[in-house]
């Protein structure tokens, strides 16, 4: 029963109000696209154990989407932020490899 | 025998007297009394039978610990298996019974199993009953479930409630023994709110038993001091008879209250859930006496040392005139000393030490009681009650030196703190090799959400024994929780315990040090699972090195005793079997919850009618008063049928069929979505979530439309209406409703944030109700107030008015192939609308109709249904329909995966009809068609399925629609369904618009 | 009026927090800008009051606005006026991208009353409920028994609680079921 601040309207919520929505930044090939890259945004996720970016709806509450960066082995949350956020904020980034300096950073 | 004492007792009240029964007997115990004092002052040693070998156990433990005397509580809707005796408070009426036990608890049959020992080793299950298989079911399971198990289920609904209970508090502290009082004080004046929780009724813990001395007087006028301190303060919540149950993620705490368990006969919730976030958690859950490892420690009379005390000092019930005590450690002498003082005899304390010298040996000794150094029981004799016990070197094999007559024997391995509520939520250990004990590790606490520790632990359960440094390390632990939880404590003022200076334990695992395999074999390390020493040394050899592995092997520790008394001893002989130290065995995995809680409080409320919330519509109440039977759509319930008197399923569904074809029906469509999308995107937003074109449609007209999902497959179906240029009405599917809305919402947020769209799921805000049938403009006509007519209003368009004084938007489109409207009105004029359609309508014959005819009807003429056609791999091609899919747009959710090899693979099982060759003959739903080879691996080749099939009451015969390879190419051919009755249903392939092909019905 | 209906016809229940339906309510649903000028004056004319802040209620004598999301407040007026007041907002904010649509008849309310409010609200929301987090004033969107509703409170013993009219039912029985006599207050 995790509990994560919801950017949008500053509750810190209990994960009964909250949705989980799998895998965050990821980018959408559409039409078009080759074969390759639409399997990749179909099908392929991370599956971290350690620093994970993440989406959350906080459905029982303001209804909003959210983004969250995430231990998913020590369930550390290291910070949510906005849904309209392309990539995790530097600031952010900054603030996990302090505290997990062997971690790659963020792929795309 | 088990007595009361003429005197002592510091919790009972022998001014009340309460009567109870106990398996059949009457029986007298006094308030304050646990069944299991009460049981022990009537001398009822013998509580219950084993779980595998059906041995004769008692009483060992004095708490949670106690893994024998579980009893069947209560009678009928109140009853309830595997209740602990040493936890459950006495009351007047209270009626227990033994489990375990058939015939009787005096003679079992099942002891026979005693005979079977060596027949039942570590994994006897995994290893027997293999072949033949055959048997497994029809012999060894049967006889194996009978004699399985603990307890009985219940027969009858529980007849008492429950309750959840959420709060928030800064410090949770779980115990209210000495140091658990002592963190809540420290923690509660730094400010914080603190909740303090104790799972017996009463506080203080060992304190009071053990003779502590607390800031220069005794421990139960500190205990009662600071308890008055704390429930006078305002940020300090105090709750007695509530367990800490588990500690999980983020500060998250269950903890279970037991309200009218002492008290049955008082109104309210009987348990309560409480579920907590705590920013900081102490857990002050004391410590947990180790039985000895020695042949018969399972023999009724053998009991915990401490239980012993407890049972004398608290209770004043002797459990034994005569009592050996066999200890490792100093804290056994002080039963000695209590059972000594109280007139009992102590004949001989064998103490494993080579010698024993310090304070309480020393007071025992200037009692006269005898202490036998370098000793050990080698093995205790009787049945169902101890008689004696033979006494051996420790260091030895088990040769006897002499017996000792005694009728029941405390034993003492050494304390292990409750790790358990630490380690729930990742919290590490370390092994103490001097206290012999895993201790928490605070520099691997379990973390909460910001990655910092969020748990301490206090005192005993810390590793500190002596209430001195219990004590202090408690107030540490308090302060350290409310400073971490953001409060600013000021320094210790905590309180000083003054208790005897022990020596050193000595870690005996196996008693005598060198026990061969016989003395092994009756050596018990778990009494609630049955294991022995044998069973942990035999699992080692067949390789098993994980303790995890060894745990699920030998049940070692499973069940209710979570490795509340079995885990160390258990730990120590693996280690000893695989040459490794115990760190390097582990300890297995604590897992909450730390105690059974009821299954009562799990559901809380959530029971009966308010098990799972139904939605209703606004028109529901006028279907349960008119014979509906409903179906489950989603959480709504609708009506299957509306049943007129003496009519049976399949007659009602052909009268509202056949009714509604040659005159009117009147449907409830309430449950349909209802998405309002607004805004100057709107247009483009809905042709990428539409398969067709939704930009188009012009304001006043309906399309009907397919939304797919990424992955191309169909997911909801319905109606677009356009309001008005900047407004559509988007109508999902009746379970689709919240979801649709979520999925639009998601777009829209996280991927088209640019686009301006608003949308607003108004399903709840409208009564849908659909008036369909040749005589449906009538009836409208009478409810008068709009235009309905053909040029007015034609199919695929609406209109917006009033009928019969209620405001509504008048939809024509039909999922029937019947002239139809649905109208929406306000949910709050629904039910009015409703009864004015059935006034206006009933001199043109209309009735109402189901969930069942609306869907007989839709096979006739073809339509699909989400969730019948579709099952989450159908792509809209693979339904034919291919003139709902835009060419032109660029882009729309699940079109590109729509254009995966797989999916554009001519062989996918395309939509349609089927009609059998007997009319008669209805097929099976989701039936397959096989054409007649078989796969080598025996299966027959499957070229199809049914997705909906029913009898037509309009064709007078079966209907069907099926996906079937290649099936649009193959119209006329004739193909077969084998049954799972071994027959075969022909059908042939036909066009799936059964009904009205030209639409001449709908267009009128 | 006649034909108008509320989900429960007003029941009301005697517990140790009193329970009541509340009956119909003109309700409001106003998404857009809440930072835009024009929508503060749409709303202050619909409503007499001003935006309010996140998680915030206010209310007056003409109605009452809660703060529902970034992007949307939920407004009440009388039931017969909410209609009217939909087609007025539409109206104010026509250059603007927004949505303002009835909700009056989608909803069910309740009105809890008596001193143990919290605590009938405590044992079905994760929510923090205690003084702390919610007071007059602060409004709450989360579960309440098993279902969505909204909460805020009108004074320090008087709750109103929203949820979809179609668990009205449900969330009457539930609360009734929390507010039973002698169940509260569950810490004195």
């Amino acid at each position: 029963m995790l509990l994560l601040t919801c950017p949008n309207c500053g509750v810190e919520a209990d994960e009964t109000e909250l949705s989980a929505g799998g895998q965050a930044h990821l980018k959408r090939f559409a039409a078009g696209s080759s074969d390759d890259e639409f399997e990749s945004y179909l099908f392929h996720r991370s599956n971290a154990k350690g620093v994970h970016f993440e989406r959350w709806r906080h459905s029982y509450g303001c209804g909003k989407w959210f983004l969250a960066a995430r231990d998913t082995n020590t369930l550390e949350v290291f910070g949510t932020y906005p849904a309209q956020t392309p990539e995790p904020p530097k600031d952010l980034i900054a603030a996990i490899k302090k505290k997990r300096p062997d971690w790659k950073g963020f792929a795309k | 025998m088990s007595t009361r004492l003429q005197t002592g007792g510091t919790i009972i009240d022998r001014g009340q007297q309460i009567e109870f029964r106990w398996n059949g007997k009457r029986l007298r115990g006094f308030s304050g009394d646990t069944l299991a004092s009460a049981l022990l002052a009537n001398n009822q040693m013998l509580l219950g039978r084993s779980f595998k070998y059906h041995r004769p156990r008692g009483l060992v433990a004095s708490g949670a610990e106690e893994p024998n005397a579980l009893v069947g509580l209560g009678e009928g809707a109140r009853f309830e298996p595997n209740q602990r005796a040493t936890t459950t408070e006495l009351f007047s009426g209270l009626t227990a019974q033994p489990q375990n036990a058939w015939p009787s608890l005096e003679f079992d049959i099942g002891a026979l199993n005693k005979m079977m020992t060596r027949f039942f080793p570590a994994g006897f299950y995994y290893k027997t009953f293999m072949y033949p298989r055959a048997a497994w079911k029809h012999v060894f399971e049967p006889v194996i479930r009978k004699a399985a198990g603990l307890g009985a289920a219940p027969k009858d609904p529980d007849a008492d409630t429950y309750e959840h209970y959420h709060t928030h508090t800064d410090v949770m502290v779980i115990g209210g023994g000495i140091s658990g009082l002592a963190a809540a004080l420290e923690a509660g004046r730094s400010g914080a709110r603190v909740l303090l929780v104790e799972q017996t009724a009463n506080f203080g813990g060992r304190a009071i038993v053990d003779g502590v001395e607390i800031d220069g007087g005794d421990a139960e006028s500190w205990i009662n001091e600071t308890l008055k301190t704390l429930n006078e303060m305002d940020n300090v919540t105090v709750v007695n008879r509530c367990l800490g149950a588990g500690v999980y993620d983020h500060g998250y705490v269950l903890a279970y209250q037991r309200l009218t368990d002492h008290t049955p006969d008082k109104d309210g919730p009987r348990h309560r859930l409480w579920r907590i976030r705590a920013k900081q958690v102490v857990t002050a859950t004391g410590a947990l006496e180790r039985p000895l490892s020695f042949a018969g420690n399972d023999v009724p009379g053998v009991m915990l040392a401490g239980a012993v005390r407890d049972y004398a000092t608290l209770y004043g019930v002797s459990v034994g005139d005569r009592v050996v005590i066999a200890t490792n450690n100093d804290d056994a002498y002080r039963t000695a000393i209590t059972l000594h003082r109280a007139g009992l005899i102590v004949p001989v304390i064998v103490d494993a030490r080579p010698e024993a010298n310090g304070t309480l040996p020393e007071q025992a000794r200037a009692l006269g009681i005898r202490i036998d150094t370098g000793k050990a029981i080698a093995k205790v004799k009787g049945g169902k009650r101890v008689t004696g016990v033979s006494l051996c070197v420790q260091a030895g094999e088990g040769s006897v030196l002499e017996e000792v007559a005694c009728d029941a024997v405390a034993m003492s391995g050494g304390w292990s703190p409750v790790v358990h509520l630490w380690s729930h939520c990742g919290g590490k250990l370390n092994w103490d090799a001097e206290q012999a004990m895993f201790r928490p590790d605070p520099k691997r606490p379990p973390t909460g959400a910001d990655g910092n520790g969020m748990l301490h632990v206090a005192g005993t359960a810390n590793g500190y024994l002596d209430a001195a440094s219990a004590l202090a390390d408690a107030g540490q632990a308090g302060r350290d929780a409310a400073k971490d939880a953001g409060f600013k404590p000021a320094a210790g003022t905590a309180p000083k315990a003054v208790s005897e200076a022990e020596a050193p334990i000595l870690p005996v695992w196996s008693m005598p040090q060198g026990a061969g395999v016989k003395l092994q074999m009756k050596t018990f390390l778990d009494y609630q699972n049955d294991v022995k020493v044998s069973d942990v040394r035999l699992a080692a050899r067949e390789g098993y090195e994980s303790v995890e592995h060894t745990k699920r092997y030998t049940t070692l520790g499973m069940a209710t005793d979570q490795g509340k008394l079995s885990n160390i001893n258990g730990l120590a002989i693996l280690a000893d079997s695989l040459n490794a130290e115990i760190p390097r065995v582990g300890t297995t995995t604590f897992r909450p919850p730390y105690q059974p809680i009821s299954m009562g409080a799990i559901a809380g409320s959530a029971r009966a009618e308010l098990f799972k919330p139904v939605r209703k519509s606004p028109v529901h109440a006028w279907f349960e008063d008119n014979g509906a039977v409903w179906e489950p759509v989603g959480d709504w319930r609708r009506p299957y049928t509306i049943r007129q008197a003496g009519e049976n399923q399949k007659d009602a569904v052909k009268r509202e069929i056949l009714n509604t074809r040659q005159n009117v029906g009147l449907l409830d469509a309430s449950t349909l979505g209802k998405i309002i999308v607004k805004g100057p995107d709107a247009g483009k937003f809905l042709d990428l979530l539409y398969t067709n074109m939704m930009s188009t449609l012009k304001p006043g007209f309906c399309r009907y439309g397919l939304m797919c999902t990424e992955n191309g497959f169909l997911t909801d179906d319905g109606v677009v209406a356009r309001l008005d240029e900047d407004t559509f009405l988007c109508h999902t599917t009746s379970g689709g409703s919240d979801r649709i809305h979520a999925w639009m919402e998601d777009w829209l947020q996280t991927e088209w944030w640019d686009f301006k769209v608003y949308t607003a799921n108004l399903t709840e805000q409208y009564a849908q109700i659909a008036v369909v049938g040749p005589k449906a403009r009538q009836v409208l006509e009478k409810l008068g107030g709009m235009d309905v007519s053909k040029e007015s209003l034609p199919f695929m368009r609406f209109a917006e008015g009033t009928l019969a004084g209620i405001p509504a938007r008048a939809f024509r489109i039909s999922f029937s192939g019947e002239l139809s409207y649905e109208i929406a009105v306000p949910a709050s004029q629904g039910r009015a609308f409703w009864d004015k359609c059935l006034e206006a309508g009933a001199e043109f014959g209309i009735q109402p109709y189901g969930t069942e005819a609306l869907h007989v009807m839709r096979a006739e003429k073809g339509f699909i249904m989400i969730g019948d056609e579709t099952d989450g791999t159908i792509i809209p091609q693979d339904l034919n329909l291919n003139w709902a899919i835009s060419k032109k747009k660029a882009d729309f959710l699940g079109k590109r995966a729509q254009e995966r090899s797989h999916m554009t693979d001519p062989d996918r099982w395309k939509l349609v009809g089927l009609l059998t060759e007997n009319p008669a003959d209805v097929l099976p739903d989701g039936a397959y068609a096989v054409d007649g080879t078989t796969a080598p691996t025996g299966i027959k080749t499957t070229i199809g399925r049914v997705t909906s099939s029913y009898y037509s009451p309009t064709l007078d015969r079966s209907i069907a629609m099926g996906l079937v390879k290649h099936g649009p190419e193959r119209m006329g051919e004739v193909i077969d369904f084998p049954t799972t009755e071994g027959a075969v249903i022909k059908a042939k392939i036909v066009d799936p618009v059964f009904f009205d092909p030209e639409g001449e019905k709908q267009n009128v | 009026m006649s034909d108008v209906q509320s989900v429960l016809g007003g029941a009301s229940f005697d517990g140790a927090v009193k329970v009541t339906e509340a009956g119909v309510q003109g309700m409001i649903t106003l998404r857009g800008d809440l930072g835009s000028e024009a929508l503060a004056k749409a709303v202050k004319s619909a409503v007499g009051l001003a935006v309010p802040a996140p998680l915030a209620v206010k209310s007056g004598a003409k109605g009452a606005v809660a703060w529902m999301s970034p992007d949307e407040l939920l407004l009440t007026v009388p039931y017969d006026q909410a209609e009217a007041a939909v087609a007025k907002l539409t109206k104010a904010l026509a250059d603007e991208h927004h949505l303002a649509v009835n909700v009056s008849d989608a909803r069910a309310v309740f009105t809890l009353s008596g001193d143990a409010v919290r605590d009938v609200l405590a044992k079905g929301t994760p929510a923090d409920v205690s003084p702390a987090g919610f007071k007059p004033g602060v409004i709450r969107r989360s579960q309440l028994g098993l279902v969505a509703a909204a909460f805020w409170m009108t004074s320090d013993t008087e709750v109103t609680v929203v949820c979809f009219r179609s668990v009205g039912e449900y969330m009457y029985n539930w609360l009734c079921t929390a507010a039973k006599p002698g169940t509260l207050p569950i810490v004195s």
